[in-house]
């Protein structure tokens, strides 16, 4: 059938407003910037440095499902969780040392969780989703425990050593290697997922968390795009567990638990979900403020967290991003859309 | 064959004395759920609570334990009366993220506050010496504190049914749960059947919160450590349902209490494997509405 006409020009004109929003802005540049400039100013500080691009990446993982699909998961610590004991266990338990390929194997086995897990529980919202996702997450916790005799249980996995990477590079004491590596690792992630929002399947995405009802009369293949969706963050959270067990040569069941799921929600919520940035902005903020406030008193730093949830939920639903927004529109410049 | 007719019995009455705290807490997050759809994850937090309120009254004050119970129901149950006028109310409208997120928010605060008042260390609570020793039930003794509890909570689910399914007030609430604007449309004040329900429930939770202490025990992460557990047995039985919860209740309480005992390595592992099947396979719960 060939297309009309009109119904050409407003191809056009949808293709162009695509190009549009994907074009990349001089503001983006900036924390890549950040993270290289720290590499050099704050070099006793790398390992918290790789710590927190970790946690992006989890955070960045839980942006595509959450901010754009719009998948609201209580369990995203199992992806998380399954990627740390794939690299994990590969390195002590097999002996197969090679960071890249443990890296990717993280990414597959979550991969693999995600999407068989995915296929079953997307079909359902709210209330029962909440729950299902909660559970299997704990339930792969259990999992872990059962079989303590291989994952070490919750005293933790010992004994991962990594192999230099590409051969060359020694991961040293200080971080520089484990550093630089998590950022390249998290920059090419990154851009995969910019990539992936952007596209027509992005909008289908963003289409299914705006109005689910209209899609499905639009003939849009719900369950199946919101599967993919979920396939790919899971397989980015678990390079991001891939990456922890990695850098920390440790990993215990903790992983897995509730207490990491809620951390990398409240991280996405804090930076602005659905906004790409918001991961790096909420999981630099929670972090600073955890390595501030923890060494203070770790009452203060539960209050804390707390209390900027609850102040972020009721005042600043669009997260810290969203009120820098706000704010560049107030002063009159208007933020870039 | 005695002695092993005699644990498996005194296993089914640990896991039963297991379940009414379950029940006892998780009800009232079942109904105020069901109400209004509220995902609220800081339930965990109004029932450790109610446990420092029975804990500092027994040990500091000398109140007698029943006492210390009715004064936890009482005033967490007032208590919860300021959360939910000043900042549950505002989320009724919103989706779920935004109620787990301003309720983990509020639970992650009162772990902080109680373990700066009290110390990360787990608490004991003083019980009279009639409930300290074991009763003989013409069947097998028991610990006096388990058929007490089991007692009490006999008791409750019966006051709750009878509430609930015969009392105006109980006719109101289900008629709310089924269908909330056509409650309002028939002149039923929903919100204020709401802030009742919601000080009874987290009254509730809060007498759970201090007969759990001297069976499960009691520290400041009490509030997010069982949550996953009162959630499923809330998600199981159907919200709303004071039947599906006392169904949810009794089975998860006994089979993660045998699970525990029998294999204490993966007893946690069957819990979550049952939720999560019988979630897919019934999203509303037992006795939800779909």
């Amino acid at each position: 059938m060939a297309a009309s006409k009109p119904d050409l020009a407003a191809r056009a004109r949808a293709a162009e407003f695509l190009l549009r929003r994907h074009r990349l802005r001089a503001a983006e540049a900036l924390p890549w910037l950040a993270a290289v400039l720290a590499y050099f100013v704050f070099p006793g500080h790398l390992v918290f440095g790789s710590q927190l691009l970790i946690m992006v990446l989890f955070a960045l993982s839980l942006d595509l499902i959450l901010g754009y699909a719009g998948i609201v998961s209580l369990g995203h610590a199992a992806f998380f969780g399954t990627g740390a004991y794939t690299a994990g266990m590969l390195a002590a338990r097999c002996g197969w040392t090679e960071p890249l390929s443990g890296l990717l194997a993280a990414g597959a086995a979550a991969a693999l969780v995600g999407w068989v897990s995915g296929w079953f529980l997307l079909r359902y919202r709210g209330l029962a989703l909440l729950m299902l996702t909660l559970a299997t997450a704990i339930m792969l916790q259990e999992l872990g425990n059962v079989r303590a005799d291989i994952t070490g249980g919750f005293d933790g996995l010992t004994g991962i050593t990594i192999a230099p990477l590409l051969g060359r590079f020694h991961y040293d004491l200080y971080g520089h290697t484990n550093y630089l590596y998590a950022l390249a690792v998290l920059f090419l992630l990154f851009l995969l997922v910019r990539r992936i929002v952007y596209s027509p399947f992005g909008q289908a995405l963003t289409g299914i968390r705006e109005n689910v009802r209209r899609m499905h009369a639009l003939g849009s293949p719900v369950h199946r795009r919101l599967v993919v969706a979920y396939t790919i963050g899971a397989a980015i959270a678990g390079i991001a567990g891939g990456l922890f067990a990695q850098s920390n040569e440790f990993v215990t069941l903790g992983v897995l638990g509730f207490d990491r799921s809620a951390a990398v929600l409240v991280m996405l919520i804090l930076g602005g979900a659905g906004r790409l940035y918001g991961a790096f902005v909420g999981a630099a903020v929670y972090m600073l403020l955890e390595d501030y406030l923890a060494k203070l008193s770790p009452e203060f730093w539960e209050f804390g967290i707390g209390l900027l949830l609850v102040l972020t939920v009721l005042f600043a639903r669009r997260g810290l991003l969203g009120l820098l927004e706000d704010a560049g529109r107030h002063f009159g410049r208007g933020a870039p859309r | 064959m005695q002695h092993l007719a005699n644990v498996g019995i005194s296993i089914l009455f640990d896991g039963l004395a297991y379940a009414m705290i379950l029940f006892v807490i998780s009800v009232g997050l079942s109904v105020t759920m069901g109400l209004m759809g509220f995902v609220n994850l800081a339930h965990g937090a109004f029932a450790m609570a109610g446990g420092y309120v029975t804990v500092s009254l027994t040990t500091r004050y000398g109140v007698p334990f029943p006492l210390a119970l009715a004064a936890a129901f009482v005033l967490v149950g007032a208590g919860s009366i300021a959360f939910e006028r000043l900042l549950y109310r505002r989320l009724y409208a919103a989706g779920e993220l935004d109620q787990v997120l301003l309720t983990i928010g509020l639970a992650f605060m009162a772990i902080a506050g109680y373990t700066f008042v009290y110390g990360p260390e787990p608490q004991s609570v003083k019980v009279p010496g009639y409930l300290g020793g074991r009763l003989d039930l013409g069947f097998g003794t028991f610990p006096a504190y388990r058929v007490f509890m089991i007692a009490i909570g006999a008791v409750l689910i019966c006051g709750l049914w009878y509430g609930f399914e015969r009392t105006g007030l109980g006719a109101r609430i289900r008629a709310a749960v089924d269908n909330r604007a056509m409650a309002r449309s028939i002149g039923i004040d929903v919100d204020r059947l709401f802030t009742l329900t919601f000080a009874l429930g987290s009254g509730l939770a809060a007498l759970g919160g201090g007969l759990a202490v001297n069976l499960i025990g009691l520290t400041p992460t009490f509030a997010t450590q069982y949550l996953v557990l009162f959630l499923i047995v809330v998600a199981v039985g159907g919200l709303g349902s004071i039947k599906g919860t006392v169904l949810a209740a009794l089975v998860l309480g006994v089979f993660d209490n045998a699970g525990k005992y029998l294999y204490p390595d993966g007893g946690g592992f069957f819990i979550y494997a049952i939720t999560v099947l019988l979630l897919l396979l019934k999203p509303a719960g037992l006795y939800g509405r779909e």
